[in-house]
């Protein structure tokens, strides 16, 4: 179908516009919606995230890319929730307590989201009982922490710690990235898996919920 | 323009290192705002800034690299006042001390803020800082070229010196910043902007440190601050260690001076030890 050639290019290019007339134009021809994600939208932001892991794509290109794949996402949600197909996964994410910078946090949910997951998004500076409140609360499967600065990932380990004592370790997945975030630190203090890049953390994502 | 070149004007100077670390070893707490020890603890942010200049720094900054109100709450006038004054007691004129001003970590192009709210920011930022004293005002850590140019806007407004330094850690070459930049749109943009210094600190380590320093200095003529960290930190057991020694660190001194640098010290998880090293490394190849 050209609709959806159309749409995965814009995508691809982070042209909103573009890609919510395609998205548009393959409803009009006939295409499910989700048939327009999982065909689509999945490939094209995986390309996404493959250019940004080449080190193609830097930011600036990746947030465009999300926001052209969301307005897409604005048309569809809706009709999806009508047919009730489910997310891949649930995830809450937020950069974890003390630290308050939420560039990477957002990128990695816009990521999720391209990724077919549902995002609850808690926002930085997020103390373990929020995670773990939302958690509970919104039936989650994956936890996604963010830590910008040396001083704040040991936040992390409070958070781990804290799903622990709550009981709740068991019933979810939990994942860490950020800028001083190592796969050796991320083993350390016990999460299930370390993504180095927005990209990566899409692919990681989907491996937990699929273990 | 010329106050920064008058304080060159004997050579290469000296800065110093890490500040998050350091204050983390004097009992900060993972995950608080280390600014807020600037009214909370000011003995043992003071401390940190005399260990610099008991070491040889020239150029002390000042503990207030978050203290703008798009990145932290409350109080951030009497914040950024007290980490001048914090270090210029503790430099008692034997250092300069240099304003740190970090970036707001939010993102423009994102449409998270506007380029109001951030040039209003910085602005208050900026002139609290001026007020207090401090001798220069240091934009640091920077990755959006938007948000630097609106930085240095504002900065200048205060009639201080003013340096914009970038972090170069992303790209096959880590010579991008977070947001693809180069050295050299990073040069010309802050050319344009006005800015007295340009810069390359924090990054992927004091390795590519010189080739980013060498591409600044052939795209500009500005003085360059160079501040690389102590490489990528690992975690052992429950402590944050870096694996770059101060003798490694130093090593890199003539490199980085024969590629143009004007200012040298050091980012994250460098210590007053380091600094001790790269006076030393000034010395011997005197």
């Amino acid at each position: 179908m050209p609709e959806l050639e159309t749409l995965h290019q814009a995508v691809i290019d982070g042209d909103w516009k573009g890609a919510a007339a395609a998205t548009r134009a393959a409803l009009d021809a006939g295409e499910p919606p989700l048939a327009i994600v999982t065909g689509c939208l999945v490939p094209a932001m995986d390309e996404v995230g493959r250019r940004f892991e080449c080190e193609e794509y830097f930011v600036p290109e990746m947030l465009l890319s999300a926001r052209a794949m969301k307005a897409s996402m604005e048309i569809l949600r809706p009709l999806l929730v009508a047919t009730g197909a489910q997310p891949t996964g649930r995830v809450v994410i937020g950069t974890v307590k003390g630290d308050l910078h939420d560039i990477g946090k957002n990128l990695v949910a816009s990521m999720l989201e391209g990724g077919g997951f549902e995002v609850i998004d808690l926002g930085a500076d997020v103390a373990p009982e929020r995670f773990i409140e939302a958690a509970r609360t919104r039936n989650a499967n994956l936890v996604a922490l963010s830590a910008l600065l040396t001083v704040t990932m040991t936040s992390m380990k409070t958070t781990i710690d804290a799903f622990h004592a709550a009981g709740l370790r068991g019933q979810v997945k939990i994942m860490v990235g950020g800028a001083p975030v190592t796969q050796q630190y991320a083993d350390s203090i016990g999460a299930d898996g370390y993504g180095e890049s927005a990209g990566a953390a899409v692919a990681l994502a989907r491996r937990l919920v699929a273990a | 323009m010329n106050r920064l070149r008058d304080w060159l004007s004997g050579g290469l100077l000296i800065a110093d290192g890490a500040w998050g670390t350091e204050l983390q070893s004097r009992g900060l707490a993972p995950g608080s705002a280390p600014d807020a020890w600037n009214l909370d603890h000011p003995d043992l942010v003071e401390a940190v800034a005399a260990a610099y200049v008991a070491a040889g720094s020239e150029i002390i900054l000042t503990n207030t690299f978050r203290a703008n109100s798009l990145a932290m709450d409350g109080g951030l006038d009497a914040i950024n006042r007290a980490g001048v004054e914090l270090s210029k007691r503790a430099a008692a004129g034997r250092a300069l001390v240099f304003a740190s001003i970090g970036p707001t970590g939010k993102m423009l192009m994102a449409g998270e803020i506007t380029e109001e709210q951030a040039r209003a920011a910085f602005a208050a930022q900026a002139a609290s800082l001026a007020a207090a004293g401090a001798d220069a005002l240091l934009i640091e850590t920077m990755s959006d070229i938007d948000e630097a140019r609106v930085a240095v806007a504002a900065s200048k407004t205060t009639g201080l010196p003013v340096i914009a330094s970038f972090a170069f850690d992303s790209g096959k070459h880590k010579d991008r910043t977070m947001m693809g930049a180069t050295p050299e749109a990073v040069a010309g943009a802050m050319v344009e902007a006005g800015a007295d210094g340009i810069g390359a600190n924090c990054g992927a380590g004091i390795e590519y440190a010189a080739s980013i320093c060498r591409r600044l200095r052939a795209a500009c003529d500005l003085p360059i601050w160079i501040k690389p960290n102590a490489g990528l930190p690992r975690m052992d057991e429950t402590t944050i260690r870096y694996d770059t020694t101060p003798v490694l660190f130093a090593s890199h001194y003539a490199a980085l001076r024969d590629a143009g640098a004007s200012f040298l010290g050091g980012c994250c998880g460098s210590t007053p030890d380091f600094i001790r090293a790269l006076v030393k490394a000034r010395c011997a190849s005197n």
